[in-house]
């Protein structure tokens, strides 16, 4: 009887001892990380390399940095290697907020794909005042005024905290060939495109391609019809809560893009098509419209896919909604996924390839990979394609911007959308059921 | 041996080891993640205590609910097929095939060594409705039915999942269960025998009854693995289409890293690490008197 108590009190002391030990383990663990890249962590200090964070996707970015280093910016590769890591995309946002959490963010990553996350950081001070530190490079409008504007309505902030190394314009891509076949012609409204659907439909065309198993391309036309029917601001007044997606103006809008999947205008097993099967799809005529960004210039312009020929690729903005507040001149524009430079290790070696990059890069990724980006350009290729100049035009004649879906929504209410979005196309989901899951996300 | 135990110094000499490290691996980390039930926050924002407000929100939140209910149903159906698969294949084994049965073994194990994710693409193909018609369809399209899209319906993908981790367990049981049946005494067989007890009446009197402890086992195993499941079901339906194939685990994983709530996502954890206590003295309690009969 006696023997209990005292082995209670020894195994208490050990436990203690132990989850003391465990602690100070943990908390030296978390400083060890922060150090562990070899940098000073304060400016006017030297860097011993430079490290790039992407996603294995995207290709783009690093193989510009790399021409980078062995061009414009070789002064900056010989003094601190350019040293790049990749990780699969579709756990991107996980990865940073580790990384984050512990202060081992790569010098320049790519951003968050969920903009509250990237607002999360720059609360945190993770992330690199750009306005501030090209001040202090002594740079002058080195972004150009639409994407720089884009991106500080984006992350809601007054400064700008990544680079555009994309700016993308969205809208309906076509088969002209297709159109032609079912004598259809381009559609400015929302009926027209419904009727447009249902001759190419009739005609033994499939209609418009998605990628649904990936969601977002379907809840692109949700936030879309909105934006067309409600106004500009529709989205923002859900994510300030003076209005809910579930009243019946926003169902409208999903109601509609239901309608199209119910018809089975998205294809047979638009569920299971994924990005890549999407542009495969389109590329080879297995269908007439295909909403998508402009990033997709890249596999338009390379022969080896594009199978029916850029020339026979034609874009229409999104139709506007009649009777609708939006302007078919407001186009859904995004700085497709920036870049972003950590504060932790900022040194003068860093700032100089900040520098270098925002001054080289649009012209090297336009030249190289016939990429638009939303930099200053001081050099324009001479062997540009014509769909090319149309996109650089559009921006340029576009009269406003305005973002997409789940573009102020949580992280939770963006997941949520994206993987239910499918549902729309299939015809599975109605347009009240599938608001009605991601207002209940976004509210957490 | 009494006079090693009685000499308290030596006790806690020989225990501290393992004590240290069940307390580092086991129960630190259990105490931490129980700790963050009742905060809010992550590592980038910092965290809040917020007292019981992730587990008001767990019973209220539909999509929790419905990731319970999905569990729990893949649990039920995942053991009762897997046990049952893996115990007529002992069955098998032992009545059948006898000592020719080890080629037969080896194959159906086969797939339990397969990495899931290698499974789960296999099975994609195998189910696929687009860009191409997979196996699957294509002999249903020859036989005249539509193309059907089973990962991409709620009804189906829950079956697409059932038939492949069946498919890749129900070697691992079938050879946990031989070790049990081979275990039987033939001398009690060969007496029920020359009592008149054969085919399913010696299986039901004689065979069921003394492989009960080893079944026991096995439903453990099951029950606790089939709550946990994760990585099949990412690779193949990644919780989709919607969240209609999300289990609770992939709900925690998504909450605590994809939505930055750690809190939440601890709470979700600790109903499931609940779950499967309450699953197991269930299982235990329901087969002890059986088994000591």
């Amino acid at each position: 009887m006696t023997l209990a108590p005292r082995r209670a009190k020894l195994a208490a002391i050990a436990l203690t001892g132990v989850g003391a030990l465990t602690l100070a383990a943990c908390s030296s663990g978390g400083d060890g990380n922060a150090t562990a890249s070899g940098s000073t962590g304060t400016s006017g200090l030297t860097s011993t390399e430079f490290t790039y964070l992407g996603q294995t996707q995207n290709t783009t970015i690093i193989s510009t940095l790399e021409s980078l280093g062995s061009g414009a910016c070789s002064a900056e590769q010989a003094s601190t290697p350019l040293v790049s890591d990749a990780i699969d995309g579709t756990t991107w946002d996980q990865q940073l907020q580790v990384l984050a959490g512990s202060d081992a963010l790569s010098n320049m990553s790519m951003a968050a794909g969920t903009p509250s996350l990237m607002k999360d950081f720059i609360d945190a001070g993770k992330v690199l005042d750009l306005t501030d530190a090209f001040a202090q490079l002594g740079m002058t409008d080195p972004v150009l005024p639409a994407a720089e504007a884009t991106l500080k309505q984006l992350y809601q902030t007054d400064d700008l905290y990544a680079l555009p190394t994309e700016y993308n314009i969205e809208g309906f891509w076509y088969n002209k060939a297709l159109f032609d076949q079912a004598g259809v012609t381009v559609p400015t409204t929302w009926s027209e495109l419904v009727d447009a659907a249902a001759k190419l439909d009739a005609a033994g065309i499939q209609p418009f391609i998605a990628a649904g198993s990936d969601g977002w391309p379907v809840t692109r036309l949700v936030g879309d019809y909105i934006l067309r029917d409600l106004g500009a601001d529709a989205l923002q007044k859900v994510a300030d809560g003076s209005a809910k997606l579930t009243d019946p103006e926003y169902v409208a809008g999903a109601d509609a893009v239901a309608a199209l999947g119910q018809a089975g205008y998205f294809g047979p097993a638009a569920g299971s098509i994924d990005y890549n099967t999407a542009m495969n799809q389109f590329l080879t005529g297995g269908g007439a419209m295909f909403y998508m960004g402009s990033w997709a210039l890249a596999n338009f312009n390379d022969p080896e896919q594009d199978q029916i020929g850029v020339d026979n690729i034609g874009y229409f903005a999104f139709p506007e909604v009649e009777g609708g507040k939006g302007s078919i001149s407001e186009t859904p524009a995004n700085a497709g996924i920036p870049v972003m430079f950590t504060t932790a290790n900022y040194t003068d070696d860093i700032g100089a390839w900040v520098k270098c990059i925002a001054e080289n890069y649009g012209n090297v990724a336009l030249a190289e990979s016939g990429q638009v980006t939303g930099f200053t350009i001081t050099e324009t290729p001479a062997d540009q394609s014509d769909l090319t100049t149309m996109v650089q035009d559009q921006i340029a004649n576009a009269t406003g911007s305005i973002l997409w879906f789940e573009a102020a929504f949580t992280s939770e209410g963006t997941t949520v959308s994206q993987t239910n979005g499918g549902g729309l196309a299939t015809g599975s989901l109605s347009g009240a059921d599938f608001m009605a899951l991601v207002q209940a996300a976004n509210e957490g | 041996m009494e006079s090693v135990f009685r000499n308290r110094g030596a006790t806690l000499l020989m225990l501290t080891p393992a004590l240290l490290v069940y307390t580092i691996v086991m129960l630190i980390p259990i105490v931490w993640s129980v700790t963050y039930t009742f905060q809010s926050g992550n590592a980038v924002t910092g965290f809040e205590f917020v007292g019981f407000d992730n587990w008001i929100k767990f019973f209220g939140d539909e999509t929790a609910i419905d990731a319970l209910w999905f569990t729990l149903r893949y649990a039920i159906v995942m053991t009762t097929l897997q046990v049952a698969a893996g115990y007529g294949l002992a069955l098998l084994y032992i009545f059948f095939l006898r000592n020719r049965s080890s080629l037969v073994r080896a194959t159906i194990f086969f797939p339990v060594i397969l990495p899931t994710v290698a499974v789960a693409l296999m099975f994609t193909r195998m189910f696929e409705a687009a860009p191409t018609a997979g196996p699957v369809n294509a002999i249903i399209m020859w036989l005249g039915g539509d193309l059907t899209d089973f990962l991409g319906d709620p009804g189906y993908s829950f079956w697409v999942i059932i038939i492949m981790d069946v498919w890749r367990s129900m070697g691992f049981y079938a050879v946990l269960l031989y070790a049990g049946l081979v275990e039987i005494p033939q001398d009690i067989m060969e007496s029920a025998r020359i009592d008149g007890a054969s085919g399913w009446k010696l299986v039901r009197k004689i065979v069921f009854p003394l492989s009960l402890p080893i079944l026991l086992s096995s439903l453990i195993f099951s029950i606790n693995g089939t709550l946990k499941v994760f990585d099949s079901i990412v690779a193949l339906t990644n919780g989709g289409p919607g969240s209609a194939t999300t289990p609770l685990t992939l709900y925690m994983f998504r909450t605590s890293f994809a939505y930055g709530q750690y809190g939440y996502g601890s709470t979700v954890a600790f109903m499931l690490t609940l779950l499967c206590l309450v699953a197991t003295i269930f299982v235990f309690r329901s087969m002890r008197k059986d088994v000591t009969r």
